[in-house]
């Protein structure tokens, strides 16, 4: 049995996910990385992405969940990630996904200033993430 | 002397309000069961938010020039803004007036010292009892939060994105948050909270005698300054967040024990109308009965 540690995902809302597990990763914003037990204490920013949680110690995934950004904490064998939103992948539907895509390729490609390209472009990131998730 | 038809139209009257004051109460009752375990589950959220901001602090200790503006403040105490949190509806006892006498202390007191004050509405109560008086300095109002489902962060987030868009503008030094605290279903506590300059906590884990100490090698990533000012904008929302739920609770709550009262006073009243009711039945029966036998002995 490899060494576990308290995995924790809150949303703003609840607490979505608390358990022992051997390993997890994370989309950080300087790239994604993975925290075993015993991992040294740091925050991180998080980006957009998916978040792997391996139960055992044989690399199978348990559970795959989206998140749209927040913070993590990794102090005294415990990771702790601060989510703005998290759905399990397996929730993400990739046809709507793709329509919305195009649907705001669109309408940046109609947009007359770069101020109103801003918030497209931030919900274009978003959806990019979310289909690379289902991927 | 009201008549019969008087008294039993009373009592018909007295008794369909206490119909609705139960079925309010009742209302109310579930509702706030809601409220509370929205209130419960949102408190994680905010729990490790704490923690994770006291251990960034206190690492932060050390190089001051890096402390965000948020916390430091603007250096100045000159405008403050004021959110005042009540409910959309009475009859809900003294709920939204506690709130609005603390506003009201507040203001006078930052007036006193020379402050200019500006207020932000939460729920139609407040506004409508600060109009009257204070009109000139409420900058905009929000009504209809949490109507549906209760409040979700989103709102609280929203609310935040304007009040840090007027920090960043420099319209006030100072925000303070007056809100009814959630203390028990029988007690609300009106409480006023600062938001800014954010004020770091310490973690409620942690014995409160021993100093948080850093930990050692913690790293970053980005950076601790960009994370720190990431961070603290969501803490707020997290404390506004905090404060809406408290307030909503707070409401359905205060809802619930007023009509309980009412409720109560109702079948009161109505005791007493009937045994009134029946008295004067009596009596025009005695009256009658009197009036034919002194007519028989006359005869």
């Amino acid at each position: 049995m490899a060494e576990t540690f308290t995995f924790e995902l809150v949303s703003p809302e609840k607490l979505l996910f608390s358990k022992s597990v051997a390993m997890a990763t994370a989309p950080g914003t300087k790239g994604e990385y993975g925290v075993l037990a015993g991992h040294a204490p740091m925050i991180t920013e998080i980006k957009p992405g998916v978040i792997r949680i391996y139960e055992n110690e044989d690399t199978v995934v348990t559970a795959k969940l989206f998140v749209t950004g927040g913070f993590a904490e990794v102090s005294q064998n415990r990771f702790t990630i601060l989510a703005a939103e998290a759905t399990p992948v397996s929730e993400l539907d990739v046809n709507a996904l793709q329509a919305r895509y195009k649907e705001i390729a669109q309408k940046i490609a109609d947009a007359l200033t770069d101020e109103e390209r801003e918030p497209l472009w931030a919900e274009q990131e978003l959806v990019m993430a979310k289909l690379l998730a289902t991927a | 002397m009201p008549s019969l038809k008087d008294l039993k139209n009373r009592i018909s009257s007295v008794k369909s309000t206490r119909k609705i004051t139960s079925a309010m109460k009742m209302v109310a009752g579930s509702k706030l069961r809601r409220a509370q375990e929205k209130a419960e589950s949102a408190r994680p959220y905010a729990a490790r938010m704490a923690r994770m901001l006291s251990s960034l602090a206190t690492s932060l200790a050390e190089s001051e020039a890096e402390v965000p503006r948020l916390i430091s403040g603007t250096g100045k105490e000159e405008n403050v803004l004021v959110i005042v949190v009540t409910a959309d509806r009475g009859l809900c006892g003294a709920f939204n007036s506690n709130a609005v006498r603390e506003a009201r202390r507040l203001i006078r007191q930052h007036e006193a010292d020379g402050k200019t004050v500006s207020l932000i509405c939460v729920g139609r109560k407040g506004r409508d009892l600060l109009r009257k008086d204070h009109a000139s300095k409420i900058l905009f109002a929000l009504e209809n939060v949490g109507r549906k489902g209760g409040v979700t962060f989103e709102e609280a987030d929203n609310l935040n994105g304007k009040i840090l868009a007027m920090y960043d503008e420099g319209k006030f030094d100072i925000c303070e948050v007056v809100y009814n605290r959630f203390k028990s279903v029988i007690s609300q506590v009106v409480t006023v909270k600062q938001l800014v300059p954010f004020t770091v906590e310490k973690d409620p884990n942690l014995p409160k005698n021993v100093k948080p100490e850093p930990i050692i090698g913690l790293e970053f990533e980005p950076d601790r300054k960009s994370i720190l000012e990431a961070l603290l904008p969501r803490a707020l929302s997290v404390a506004i967040y905090g404060a809406l739920l408290e307030s909503m609770a707070g409401s359905q709550a205060a809802q619930m024990t007023a009509m309980d009262n009412a409720t109560r006073n109702a079948g009161e009243m109505i005791n007493k109308l009937t045994l009134n009711y029946n008295r004067s039945r009596q009596a025009a029966i005695t009256k009658e009965l009197i009036e034919i036998i002194s007519g028989a002995e006359a005869v």
